[in-house]
């Protein structure tokens, strides 16, 4: 599956580890947030994985004093109707100051790439839509109403300049 | 009304040619149906029983001629010549091509209109009361912030993909036309200390299990009301069921959580939003989009015409609709004009080409260039002199919009049902028609007074059968079609749900039925003052119920 980000495909270098499965000896890795507790607090023995793959119930609050150290988050969209990972991004970026790489995962299709990126995911994961697929979308709209992570700014603030 | 600046016009021109290219991939075959539905849900979309029907949005209700002009122009060009006004304010047009509708979203664009959010899991056209601008007994006009709300929820990033689609509904009067106790959200625009504030209301709706809203907070000042929607969108994004569509509105939640837990979790995301999240709407921009509802220029006249008493005198039916259809206006001489979408057998809320033109025109002539579009599915001029009402009169009539019956029980609220609808177990045209028919004596039914009927071709309720003082509701029963009937629903400030009275009856037996139990009011009244709601108030339900079985 193609992985964009920073405006370039690239090789997705971190694999997922399900809940149970063997953690791999070498290259990057992510686990479930509840995994990762397990290891961080050595209920589980075995190295620290580079990323946490976020499922949609997970509440990024609780992310927040590992943050620092989390290089990569993944949010889980299992479904491309169930859109709580938009409001998972926005609190990581706007509320805890999360700086590292959200990276959207799953069910992820082209006409929501311009949302994830207005709430703060920069990497994506996606079925079908390739590089030129991804910029395509990411530029349709050049302006937007909301205050969000990225993108656009705001129109009432441009208002308020002009 | 608001003009769309720069801003605006570049976000609906880009929405057109995202759709345009959307429509492209689907018809190539490059996106599957199920990953086009919420595509072209958010454009207003919808796969009908004949056709993909096409749902325009009418920001909160008001329409300049021009683009009321452009709707008849879409009836003809792309339709079989009429349109469809809802009970949110908007209007369908149930007979486009997919391949055409690019072309019709152009158009729009070029009059200012769009078809965005009028569908799918996310915020739809907030909506308002009728008379904004107009009424008496407004604190400000709401319209403003209707705009605001409007635009920031538009492309909300967070927020269109929601467990359901979410309604928001705006009054500042203390009669509620604007049912916002059954909506998503509803707010009561309020002045306290001379401030501006909001009193919020979550957790209405009607559907398969109807819910009178929750008060969440009596007073949100105006600069925090984005932000703590906000919080009530981000709870509802996060908590919202997703498990089953039909327990996934807010209301759901709400009575899930218990009001109580449901307001501690607003109040707690709202007290958790750092600076950096707040939106900081700057005055000036408030101020900018408040200019433009500015009233219009109405100088005050005479409170009595002479020119309307003359009239009145000479044609008895143009004096009963000045009783029926007119509403008092903040300024002397002048009053707000219910045009009917109503007459006598036919289908409710529909309107032809040729009838929109005769609209529009009237209200560049005489109604200050302002339309709007009633819940209760008419159109409503709100500014007219006294003066002109003779010649207003006459061109409406002459165009088969005469009807002198605004909140009588001949202005029904009715659902497309089977006929049009997928999701329909009856039909609900026909039965409302032929209840019509009992009442089409207008001087009977101005006897009988202000009664809301609606009705529902199923338990979804678009024809906001819950709310009417009766209601009528379409089920199927082993194949057949049955009719339930409510009494005792409202959806003005005493909002309230109708109960349903016993067995349903056939459709043939509907209107008797529904004649008894009015013939049992007027018998019954303290005095003609006294409307249908409130005598059943008075007396309880028991005895209408027996007057509606009472068949002999």
């Amino acid at each position: 599956m193609p992985l964009v980000r920073g405006g370039a495909e690239i090789a997705n270098d971190c694999i997922f580890v399900p809940d149970g499965g063997a953690l791999p000896q070498s290259g990057r890795f992510s686990v479930s947030f509840g995994r990762y507790l397990s290891l961080k607090q050595g209920r589980e023995n075995g190295p620290l994985p580079d990323g946490i793959r976020l499922a949609p119930a997970d509440d990024p609050a609780q992310l927040e004093p590992f943050l620092p150290e989390i290089a990569l988050i993944e949010v889980d969209f299992p479904r491309y109707t169930d859109g709580r990972g938009f409001s998972q991004a926005q609190l990581l970026r706007r509320r805890y100051g999360y700086s590292g790489e959200i990276r959207a995962v799953g069910h992820v299709l082209r006409d929501q790439i311009f949302y994830m990126h207005r709430s703060g995911i920069d990497a994506y994961e996606t079925r079908r839509a390739g590089l030129f697929e991804v910029l395509e979308a990411l530029a349709e709209f050049t302006e937007a109403y909301q205050p969000a992570v990225s993108g656009p700014a705001a129109i009432f603030r441009k208002r308020d300049g002009a | 009304m608001y003009r769309y600046d720069q801003f605006d016009a570049r976000i609906v021109r880009e929405r057109v040619a995202q759709f345009r290219g959307q429509v492209a991939r689907r018809l190539s075959g490059e996106l599957l149906e199920d990953e086009f539905k919420p595509l072209r849900l958010q454009n207003g979309v919808y796969l009908q029983l004949h056709a993909y029907m096409l749902r325009i949005a009418i920001p909160y209700g008001q329409l300049s001629p021009v683009q009321l002009r452009r709707l008849a122009e879409i009836a003809r060009d792309y339709d079989r010549g009429f349109g469809h006004f809802t009970t949110r304010q908007n209007i369908q047009f149930n007979w486009v091509a997919l391949k055409d509708i690019p072309d019709v979203l152009e158009k729009l664009a070029e009059v200012e209109m769009h078809a965005i959010q009028t569908s799918g899991n996310c915020i739809r056209n907030t909506t308002t009361d009728h008379f904004a601008g107009a009424a008496q007994d407004e604190v400000l006009d709401p319209r403003a912030w209707c705009e605001i709300i409007r635009q920031w929820s538009t492309f909300h990033p967070e927020f269109a993909f929601l467990p359901r689609k979410f309604k928001i509904a705006v009054t500042a009067a203390e009669h509620d036309r604007a049912a916002i106790r059954v909506h998503d959200v509803g707010l009561h625009i309020r002045r306290k200390d001379g401030q501006v504030g909001f009193e919020v209301h979550v957790g209405g709706g009607q559907g398969r299990t109807p819910h009178i809203a929750a008060l969440v907070n009596p007073f949100v000042p105006e600069a925090q009301i984005l932000d703590y929607l906000e919080a009530i969108m981000r709870v509802y994004n996060r908590y919202g069921r997703r498990d089953n569509k039909y327990k996934a509105r807010i209301k759901i939640l709400v009575s899930e959580l218990g009001e109580a837990e449901y307001i501690r979790q607003v109040e707690e995301e709202f007290a958790a939003q750092r600076p950096g999240e707040k939106i900081n709407l700057p005055a000036s921009e408030v101020a900018r989009i408040h200019a433009y509802f500015a009233p219009p220029d109405l100088a005050p006249k005479p409170a009595v015409s002479k020119t309307l008493e003359a009239a009145k005198a000479a044609d008895p039916a143009f004096a009963r609709w000045t009783r029926v259809n007119l509403h008092p206006h903040k300024v002397a001489g002048f009053v707000t004009v219910t045009v009917s979408l109503k007459p006598i057998g036919a289908a409710p809320g529909d309107a032809t080409g040729t009838q929109m033109d005769v609209v529009a025109d009237l209200a560049e002539k005489y109604g200050y260039g302002d339309i709007r579009v009633s819940h209760a599915q008419n159109l409503i001029l709100p500014h007219v002199a006294l003066d002109d009402l003779p010649a207003v009169y006459a061109a409406l009539d002459a165009a088969g919009l005469g009807a002198a019956n605004e909140s009588r029980i001949t202005d029904m609220i009715v659902c497309p049902g089977l006929d049009y609808c997928n999701l329909a177990n009856a039909r609900s045209i026909p039965v409302a028609l032929a209840v019509q028919k009992v009442f089409a004596d207008p001087a009977y039914e101005e006897d009988i007074g202000k009664l809301h009927i609606n009705v529902s071709g199923c338990i979804n309720a678009c024809g906001h059968h819950h709310v009417g003082h009766i209601g009528i509701l379409g089920v199927d029963k082993k194949g057949e079609e049955f009719y339930q009937i409510l009494l005792g629903g409202r959806a003005d400030e005493k909002a309230a749900l109708g109960e349903i009275v016993g067995p349903g009856l056939k459709a043939d037996d509907v209107p008797a039925a529904i004649h008894r139990v009015v013939e049992f009011y007027r018998a019954e009244r303290a005095s003609p003052a006294e409307k249908f709601i409130d005598t059943l108030e008075r007396l309880g339900h028991q005895r209408f119920q027996e007057a509606l079985y009472a068949a002999g």
